[in-house]
């Protein structure tokens, strides 16, 4: 049993933060790695990035949006309650080094796991400009721990209403058009980290996305999560979850990723049943 | 005298007793245990054909060398309490054994009956008697042994992982069963499914192994979560490596990543690990198909075709590339399959997957085959004939073709020897490896094999670990004199 010892509602309860007891995965978890997490008996295994670690307490911190049945159940989770299952870290960790300026773009609920991966490149002496985005400012969360991470931080939203008015990508094209960047890391939705990584190809700028495909054992047993990079399948969960943007097949992932969409919406009307009855 | 010998011998050959089994047309559509069970009365009658040989030949079949005209006469006296003993001596396995067992191939192809094609059914009665004592609750009373204060590590908690930890808790060490997923049991848990292995039964055996004293760790993924060196930095005397093969073979061909298409392995663990065949009262989703394709003809893929048609497909069709003769499954599952109305596409090899605009798949290219000369396997090789490709529909593709190693955890283990397909290299007699202090066993060192090929291998390496663990301890005794 995992117990959640601290719960935070960001974004209008949209995404949720849970810091979860886990001290064997604390001690080795490192930026990029991710857990699986299984509330009950009857739950699904999720993976999910890790935002935080804190080896000394014990603790992992992840962040996650609530899209279906299964972050539904554990938004219900509160302090104090317990997950199941968690089990990492899983996956390899990122390539933390110092290579000049880089520029780190997350949207959405991709700002959490893009978060360690800003604060290890900053600590490997690199310069960080960093560009989040949200549908709108109260969707937004880790504007300062990200600002606090980065040489220059820039934020954007679809309506206008805090930053930037319009995309991340607007905001990354005119950062590579003005610096000399040597690496762009993206995280998001995939539409987002193929966009980007179509603006950084024909640069030759080194870009890097972390993936999160469908997935059961998080070991390399099942084969789920494979992803075709440069014409070859990978396993996200043990060769990733970050590949080279330019060698992903995006289009493939987007399907592979609505494979159990009308699984999912059964699944969420079940469970909204059972929670008003 | 003589001709009355003769008559009884008759008997025995006439009437092997068949185990009652579920209706195909009802069980097709359900996950409840295919083969009911013998009754007391059956169990005997059945016993009683055994000639008990003096040199039994069966024995030599087992690879955990069970006592078996010993239990066999048991059951024939009815003494059922004594018969589970008997067999535990060998084996703490027995409910799951007595079900997965090839023993057509093993014991039962060994006995001397079997030349007139009614062996005894050894596999029945085995899975009587641990059935009968499981139902009264029976526990292996033998005496709790002195305690060594040895501890062994144990990755992975599949028939190897839970033999050797059987074996060395009865000789007193103490163990420690390291399991990545988050219930132990491995292959067992994840892959069989439970019309053919009821998870209860599992439950039960793994329980049992606690209760003797076994600690479980789930959720650890050791190369991951803790590395082989941390285990002896926590002061494991020794560790034995049984994590399975587990890595998922695909076909290589186009349109293998469209949506529908997945390993047995997947869709396996979905449905039982996760029995998403409840969904949604489980949470994780169940792939469904209305034609649905099998590739390959071993168990995992009659596996998966059963367990297709039980999710309400209209057609399941296995489709192997080379003859019926040739299929790795054993008979009584390609039996159990057809009765269910499982449809074998023979000498047939798909070429390609074919999607539609949403990237599902639709159909299948396939090209028939026919047998030229052996292979490196003594097997006929399957070659392609020109211009025979054609489609076939389908919306769910399982593909049951073999795993290979899996990495995890080799690749993150310095001076661990392995072979050319990436297995670990270990001693078939001893199970020990390039690593001092490190045993392996089952489907990382051999390769996909069977759950009691697996248990022999802990078997084996409980032994060797003992030996050593005990050697161990004299010059300390000594010392103590
Ligand atoms: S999640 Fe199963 S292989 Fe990656």
């Amino acid at each position: 049993m995992h117990q959640i010892v601290r719960r935070e509602e960001m974004a209008n309860g949209n995404v949720i933060l849970n810091e979860i007891e886990a001290p064997y995965i604390a001690r080795k978890a490192k930026p990029g790695q991710f857990v699986i997490l299984k509330a009950d008996e009857r739950g699904e295994r999720i993976p999910l990035t890790m935002a935080d670690t804190d080896p000394e307490r014990g603790t992992i911190t992840v962040i996650y949006k609530v899209v279906g049945k299964s972050t539904e159940l554990f938004k219900s989770l509160k302090e104090g309650d317990s997950y199941q299952d968690a089990v990492g870290p899983l996956g390899q960790p990122t390539h933390l080094e110092k290579v000049g300026t880089v520029a780190c773009v997350g949207g959405g609920t991709g700002i959490a796991v893009l978060y360690p991966i800003t604060r290890g490149l900053k600590r490997a002496g690199n310069r960080v400009i960093s560009i989040i985005g949200a549908r709108t400012a109260d969707r937004l969360f880790l504007e300062e721990e990200m600002r606090a991470v980065s040489d220059e931080l820039f934020v954007c939203t679809d309506d206008g209403s805090r930053g930037h008015h319009g995309f991340v990508t607007e905001i990354l094209k005119k950062v590579l058009e003005e610096e000399t960047l040597s690496l762009v890391v993206a995280v998001g939705p995939v539409l987002m980290m193929k966009l980007i990584s179509e603006m950084t190809r024909p640069r030759g700028v080194k870009t890097i996305v972390s993936l999160n495909p469908i997935m059961i054992d998080g070991t390399g047993m099942c084969g789920g999560c494979r992803v075709l990079v440069d014409g070859e399948n990978r396993f996200a969960c043990v060769d990733g979850p970050e590949f080279d943007g330019h060698k992903v097949d995006f289009d493939q992932l987007m399907q592979r990723l609505g494979a159990y969409q009308s699984e999912e919406r059964k699944s969420s009307e079940a469970h909204r049943c059972r929670l008003e009855r | 005298m003589a001709e009355n010998e003769d008559l009884a011998e008759k008997e025995r050959e006439k009437n092997r007793v068949a185990m009652p089994e579920q209706e195909p047309e009802e069980r097709r559509r359900n996950f409840e245990e295919v083969p009911l069970g013998y009754t007391p009365e059956m169990a005997v009658a059945e016993a009683s054909r055994c000639l008990q040989c003096k040199s039994p030949t069966c024995i030599e079949g087992c690879p955990v060398e069970i006592d078996i005209p010993a239990f066999i006469r048991l059951i024939k006296e009815e003494k059922f309490d004594e018969a589970i003993r008997k067999i535990w001596e060998k084996n703490r396995l027995p409910a799951i054994c007595g079900r997965v067992c090839p023993q057509e191939t093993q014991c039962e192809g060994r006995c001397l009956l079997a030349k007139k094609g009614r062996p005894i059914a050894i596999g029945n009665l085995e899975r009587f008697a641990a059935d009968s004592a499981r139902e009264k609750g029976l526990k292996d009373l033998s005496p709790k042994p002195e305690p060594s204060g040895k501890r062994v590590a144990i990755v992975g908690s599949g028939p190897a992982g839970l033999t050797v930890a059987a074996d060395l808790l009865a000789r007193g060490h103490q163990v420690t069963i390291f399991e990545a997923l988050h219930k132990p049991g491995g292959v067992l848990v994840y892959g069989i499914p439970e019309f053919r292995l009821p998870k209860e039964i599992v439950a039960d055996e793994v329980e049992s192994l606690e209760d003797q004293g076994a600690e479980i760790r789930c959720n650890t993924v050791i190369g991951r979560t803790i590395t082989m060196d941390e285990l002896f930095e926590e002061g494991y005397d020794a560790i034995f490596i049984g994590v399975g093969a587990g890595l998922p073979r695909f076909m290589n061909i186009p349109g293998e990543n469209l949506v529908g298409i997945l390993s047995a392995n997947e869709y396996l663990t979905r449905a039982n690990l996760m029995k998403a065949y409840q969904f949604p009262e489980y949470d994780t989703p169940m792939p469904k198909g209305k034609n649905v394709v099998v590739l390959g003809a071993g168990n995992v893929a009659m596996d998966s075709a059963r367990t297709a048609m039980r999710l309400g497909a209209d057609s399941v069709r296995i489709v192997y590339r080379r003859s019926r003769y040739e299929m790795p499954a054993r008979a009584a599952e390609i039996h159990h399959a057809e009765e269910e109305g499982v449809e074998f596409l023979l000498l047939t090899n798909p070429t390609r997957f074919l999607g539609d605009d949403e990237g599902r798949v639709v159909g299948m290219e396939c090209i028939r085959m026919e047998l030229g000369e052996p292979d490196a396997s003594g097997r006929r090789r399957p070659v392609p004939i020109q211009g025979s490709e054609f489609e076939i529909p389908c919306d769910l593709v399982i593909i049951a073709v073999g795993t290979g190693a899996n990495p995890l955890l080799t690749r993150s283990t310095d001076g661990l020897e392995l072979n050319r397909r990436g297995y670990i290299v270990a001693d078939p007699e001893t199970g020990e490896t390039s690593i001092e202090g490190v045993w392996a066993g089952g489907d990382i060192v051999t390769g996909s094999a069977t759950v009691i090929e697996a248990m022999g291998a802990g078997r084996r390496a409980a032994r060797s670990i003992h030996e050593r663990l005990t050697r161990d301890l004299q010059p300390s005794k000594s010392v103590e004199d």
